[in-house]
């Protein structure tokens, strides 16, 4: 008969094998996928691309990254947010960043205030 | 077996025997614990996992990207300018780029149209993303007709639609000629919609962007690392959103979790009395606590963390994806590559049971120096 501590060490242990092994074999995991990475990597170098196709429904949807300074306020100053994925992109970074940091002048941004 | 080992193996059974006699109540704080790590386990991974994709890919992207600003606004490349910037030094290639959006009435959705050379697309072809493909119902050789902005019917054949793993990139996606971008759009001879340089040096990016902006003050430089820092933060920002949305639930387990270890019932309290009064050392009681914490926790973690794996990597998430991966008209399917990083999952570990085992420890303590009799009483 199998004691008790026996199984509950036994059954923790299969289970602590089993989150070491994901971690140990991640590498191994994702290698898988690398081919298809490679590829796309390929193709966002070929094409010259930016973004990823997640919301096409605006232009600083589609295009985060390539989206003027003043999205999502884009229309006219103080303009609300037409698209409910305007909701799970974050903020520009310039109106998030500390106030102190904001002193280093950030390459491709304007030099002028926004 | 070491007596030690010995010891430690009947203080697990006491420990098991001691949790059956209040089954539901432990099972019941078992189910909920498992539940908040996988929860919390499926957000970190997916976002990880999503994270690790975009900067990846996106680490091919132009190194800089060169816009041009009218009255604070995105606007054509101009004839001419693209010599101006043949002089700054450390630039290695430049290339004016055609791009640009079209809506589409029948899908009421967006796709982005690109300009690639003749050698690539030929005239009155065009090579379409899968998701685009699969919505629209196209398939290799079909014609499809887009009414320009202008108004004309222009008709293209598909020559081929870009592969299904290139979705999450390319699934609005509709590549054409340049002259027929160009007709399409009815795009000015010589312009461009932004310019993308190539710089031989990484080391050199932020001084070629400084020199650009110098040169042309018109100009708006982005770069690569913006580029993907934006998608660093896509990511972050709703990771954030989902936990603030969970922050109500994080908080009624901690306050479950620290009623139950820190707060001892009545009937614990003459258990531990029992136990000091039939010559349990104080280090016996709370070896046999501290056991129980670990039991429930390690047990809580692991499970937990292994259904939140499975979940992500095998279900695709599909009890968060709707909000971890937003939706849109043209959304595209994409396999998650199963990247876990291990400080994440060692934070995980620190935040779900180092706290529930150490709430046990104080009350045990001062529920086990305490005089027995007066324990019972």
């Amino acid at each position: 008969m199998l004691r008790p501590s026996t199984l509950a060490l036994s059954i923790i242990g299969l289970l602590a094998c089993a989150v070491l092994g994901i971690l140990a074999f991640s590498g191994l995991l994702t290698a898988a996928h690398q081919p298809r990475l490679d590829a796309n990597r390929e193709l966002v170098t070929r094409l010259g691309l930016t973004d990823l196709a997640l919301f096409t429904e605006a232009r600083y949807t589609r295009h985060p990254s390539q989206a003027d300074l003043h999205s999502a306020l884009q229309d006219h100053p103080g303009a609300f947010d037409h698209f409910p994925s305007g909701a799970l992109l974050a903020p520009p970074a310039h109106l998030t960043r500390l106030h102190s940091d904001t002193h280093e002048p950030v390459a491709g941004k304007t030099v002028s205030p926004d | 077996m070491s007596p030690w080992l010995e010891k430690q193996f009947h203080l697990i059974d006491f420990t098991l025997a001691s949790l059956a006699r209040r089954k539901t109540r432990n099972l019941g704080l078992l189910v909920v614990y498992t539940l908040l790590v996988f929860v919390l386990a499926s957000l970190t991974l997916y976002s990880n996992a999503l994270r690790s994709e975009a900067k990846h890919v996106l680490a091919g992207s132009p190194e800089v990207i060169l816009q041009r600003m009218v009255a604070g606004r995105h606007d054509l490349i101009p004839p001419g300018y693209l010599d101006k910037i043949g002089r700054i030094r450390g630039v290695q290639k430049k290339e004016g780029r055609l791009w640009g959006y079209y809506y589409d009435p029948v899908l009421n959705a967006n796709y982005t149209f690109m300009a690639r050379p003749a050698s690539e697309v030929a005239d009155g072809m065009i090579m379409v993303g899968e998701a685009l493909a699969r919505e629209r119902g196209l398939a290799k050789n079909n014609t499809i007709s887009f009414r320009s902005y202008s108004g004309k019917l222009f008709t293209f054949e598909v020559a081929a639609v870009l592969s299904p793993d290139s979705e999450l990139l390319s699934a609005d996606l509709v590549l054409l000629s340049e002259d027929d971008f160009r007709r399409f759009f009815e795009y000015p001879d010589g312009h461009y919609t932004d310019i993308a340089l190539s710089v031989a040096n990484p080391q050199e990016v932020r001084n070629v962007a400084a020199k650009l902006t110098a040169a042309l003050p018109d100009s708006r430089p982005i770069l690569r690392e913006e580029v993907q820092r934006t998608y660093q933060s896509v990511f972050d920002w709703r990771e954030g959103i989902l936990l603030t949305v969970l922050a109500g639930a994080i908080l009624a387990f901690a306050i479950l979790a620290w009623e139950k270890a820190s707060g001892l019932s009545a009937e614990e309290k003459r258990e531990i009395g029992i136990l000091k009064a039939i010559g349990w050392e104080t280090g016996d009681v709370i070896r046999m606590k501290v056991w129980e914490g670990l039991l429930i926790s390690l047990t809580a973690f692991l499970g937990g963390f292994l259904a939140a794996y499975v979940h992500v990597f095998h279900f695709g998430a599909a009890v968060f994806a709707p909000v971890l991966k937003g939706w849109s008209v043209l959304y595209p399917k994409f396999a998650l590559v199963p990247a876990v990083d291990g400080l994440q999952v060692a934070t995980l570990f620190f935040f779900t049971v180092f706290p529930y085992t150490a709430a046990i420890l104080v009350p045990i303590w001062r529920a086990a120096i305490t005089d027995p009799d007066a324990v019972m009483r």
